[in-house]
């Protein structure tokens, strides 16, 4: 068994972590223009008007924080491994499911009560921005929620038991990726409807 | 040059040999290899190629003269969008990640790209991509609204069959393979050369190819971002580009031209590359200005994301907005005018070989000139004002893009046919393409100069008997069908050549990068040995052992 500093050296310019590096950048951009977009009707439309009538930045405030911490968690979850302390790796996991969890039923809870309100994709300019915005966050913290689920079964079964694994490092640097551009994107829709 | 065995420095592989490949057509459809998948990019290419063509001659039929009615104006609208389209993301997007595919790993002496099964998804993406595209025509109308689908008219209400659809799901899956295919060559590129071969020895194809792919990656998510919120407008009746209920079609224009414009550099630096290895090899000379050439793509590629708005000269943005994009576009004309005084000057007293392959990168260096200095012209937006929608447009866009990239490619399938199928492509058949290309081309484009100067205006089905018009369209015309002509002679020459062409050998061309080190065809795994790399021509290196590139300072 390599020692701590070893595990991090194995991985670090691993083939599959550069890959998810080059698609991070891609997707980055894509966010980017749907937050430009988002902010352009913002600006031209008025939306923010709507957005502060309907929107609670409160809750969603809290619900952020649970996606957050999650970013930390998955990072403890990968401390873990390279201490070989397989169930904190396990049980960090598994926290971070939870976590990411959490934050995806307050966002369909959301998604209910503005429905109720009448506030829908076809409904006006905000709902369209807005749904289509953080829908896609919604997606892609789906899809990281999937990919964090396999390497939790796997790692129950005895996977990775060496000190160090592409694949969990690779899938966590998604992760904080969804987690960060949630920042981003909750300063833009919810913080800026407020202030 | 087979013959001559490699020292015993010889360097490992870096990577694992692949698998034996299973036999005949389920062996091609199912391959992971990367010269399998290149070629089945470039007949991709190919077949689409062929869509595209029939297309652009239905357009030149109903041109030929004044007030024809061969084709309805519903169905020129439809064939005008359906070629440019076409030609863009399904022949040249295919055809130019078909080369860099099989190339890139050769060229660098890996035995594959990093991920060969996700690089077999992004050929089926596109694949997928291009055939939801066509389906368009069965399925109630083919998109109308031209190749970058301006909103409004792009919605609903203006556009109510499927069309749009097919062509935003399917340009949205061709995108989705594309921005994969790029993220798979740079990972390529960063962690399997050789050892020896460092950034300041990559061959310049590699260079280009490097920098497209970075371009690919940053770009396409915006034409994505476009169509997912087109499709979310017309599917769900949302209102981004319907100015009437608060949205913006100046948006879509932003957006799609924001990757439009790396997408011009996107189909031209790979082209670039090739022209950048053909000319040396049949000069005898090293590339004048190795490092300028490969740094002026990076100043292209930077560049190439900050003058998107000189498409949008006539849409009234302010003159302040309008005077810094001028600007930009300008200056994008300074590393390209380096690239093209480097390639002058490596043929300077050169020992040219005017074989196929050199006359085509040869004319590329003119046509693509004359498209460059109409696109200077272009610029400059009151001349812009003055001919936006006109042919100078058509004939601008087609000497870069025809001139240019199709030029390009040309140069680099005579060069590299060889090294796919260990057959020559025949130089006599060859020389009847290039001439027969070159004289169509120019009849068909050059002409459109002076009809946009007279005022036709482009994507319309027709036009009045105005003096000269008919006979200039006519001109026109019959070039194109010498095009299509020479295109033929083109695949019958990849025809009889495959199978009864002169042998190739390792090295037909004595040339120096690593894919000329391997046999013609490579095996499954590309190289037995990799020679050392010392210096930008390893195989020189190795022919002139008392005067290697590395001794002198190259």
């Amino acid at each position: 068994m390599d020692t701590e500093a070893q595990a991090i050296a194995a991985v670090r310019w691993d083939n599959n972590k550069l890959a998810m590096l080059l698609f991070l950048l891609s997707e980055g951009t894509f966010f980017a223009f749907l937050i430009i977009a988002y902010v352009y009707y913002h600006a031209i439309s008025n939306t923010g008007v709507e957005a502060a009538k309907v929107l609670d930045p409160l809750k969603a405030g809290i619900y952020t924080v649970f996606l957050l911490s999650s970013s930390f968690t998955v990072w403890f979850a990968e401390k873990g491994l390279r201490r070989g302390n397989q169930k904190a790796f396990r049980s960090w996991l598994l926290v971070t499911l939870i976590l990411g969890a959490v934050f995806l039923v307050g966002q369909g809870r959301e998604y209910l009560h503005l429905y109720g309100e009448g506030v829908t994709v076809s409904g006006n300019i905000f709902g369209t921005s807005f749904f289509t915005l953080t829908g896609f966050h919604g997606f892609h913290v789906l899809l990281g929620l999937i990919a964090l689920a396999v390497i939790f079964v796997l790692a129950l079964k005895g996977d990775f038991l060496e000190r160090h694994s592409s694949a969990v490092e690779t899938v966590a640097l998604y992760w904080h990726f969804v987690d960060w551009i949630w920042v981003v994107i909750f300063s833009v829709i919810y913080l800026w409807a407020v202030f | 040059m087979s013959d001559i065995p490699f020292p015993g420095t010889g360097e490992a592989l870096p990577l694992p040999v692949p698998q034996e490949q299973m036999a005949g057509l389920l062996g091609w459809l199912s391959s992971v290899d990367h010269k399998r998948i290149g070629i089945m990019y470039l007949l991709t290419g190919l077949v689409f190629f062929g869509a595209g063509g029939i297309e652009a001659l239905l357009m030149r039929i109903q041109l030929a003269r004044p007030v024809s009615s061969f084709l309805s104006p519903q169905t020129f609208d439809q064939v005008f969008t359906m070629h440019g389209t076409t030609m863009i993301f399904f022949v040249a997007m295919p055809v130019l990640t078909g080369l860099a595919n099989y190339l890139i790993p050769l060229m660098i002496g890996a035995s594959d790209v990093a991920f060969p099964r996700l690089n077999s998804l992004s050929l089926w993406l596109l694949i997928c991509g291009g055939l939801l595209l066509y389906f368009s025509f069965i399925a109630g109308g083919a998109p109308a609204a031209g190749w970058f689908n301006y909103a409004p008219l792009s919605e609903k209400p203006y556009s109510s069959t499927v069309g749009v659809d097919y062509y935003s799901l399917g340009l949205l899956i061709a995108g989705i393979g594309s921005v994969v295919a790029a993220i798979n060559l740079i990972v390529t590129i960063i962690k399997y050369r050789a050892p020896g071969l460092t950034v300041r020895r990559l061959p310049l194809f590699v260079w280009m190819v490097l920098v497209t792919q970075f371009l690919i990656i940053l770009a396409l998510p915006a034409l994505n971002a476009s169509l997912v919120m087109l499709l979310i407008d017309r599917r769900l009746n949302a209102h981004f580009f319907q100015p009437v209920t608060g949205g913006s079609a100046i948006l879509w224009q932003h957006y799609f031209w924001a990757f439009g414009h790396p997408e011009v550099y996107i189909v031209i630096l790979p082209a670039f590359g090739m022209i950048s290895e053909v000319i040396p090899v049949f000069s005898r000379k090293p590339i004048f200005g190795y490092e300028y050439v490969a740094a002026s793509t990076v100043a292209i590629g930077v560049l190439s994301f900050l003058v998107w708005a000189h498409h949008m000269f006539a849409v009234g943005l302010g003159h302040s907005i309008d005077t810094m994009f001028a600007i930009s576009s300008l200056l994008i004309a300074v590393p390209t005018g380096v690239k093209i005084f480097n390639w002058i000057a490596t043929m300077w007293n050169g020992a040219i070989r005017f074989t196929t392959a050199m006359l085509f990168a040869t004319s590329f260096l003119i046509v693509f000139t004359i498209g460059g200095l109409s696109g200077v012209s272009l610029a400059v937006f009151p001349v812009d004002w003055q001919v936006t929608d006109t042919y100078y447009l058509v004939a601008h866009l087609h000497y870069v893009l025809f001139g240019g990239t199709v030029f390009g490619v040309f140069a680099g399938i005579y060069y590299w046919f060889p090294k796919m199928t260990g057959r020559m492509l025949s130089e006599k058949i060859g020389k009847w393409h290039f001439w027969t290309m070159l004289i169509g081309f120019n009849m068909t484009f050059f002409v459109m100069h002076f009809l946009g100067l007279m005022g036709m205006t482009r994507r319309v089905y027709t036009y009045p008997n105005l003096p000269d018009w008919g006979l200039l369209n006519m001109i026109s015309t019959i070039g194109a069908v010498i095009m299509g002509i020479s295109s033929l002679l083109f695949i019958w020459n990849v025809w009889v050549s495959r199978r009864s062409g002169e042998l190739a050998g390792d090295n037909p061309w004595e040339a120096w990068s690593l894919e000329w080190a391997t046999t013609s065809p490579p095996p499954v795994h590309n190289f037995d040995r990799i020679p050392p790399i010392r210096s930008r021509r390893p195989l020189y290196d190795l022919e002139h052992p008392d005067h290697p590139d590395w001794k002198n300072g190259h």
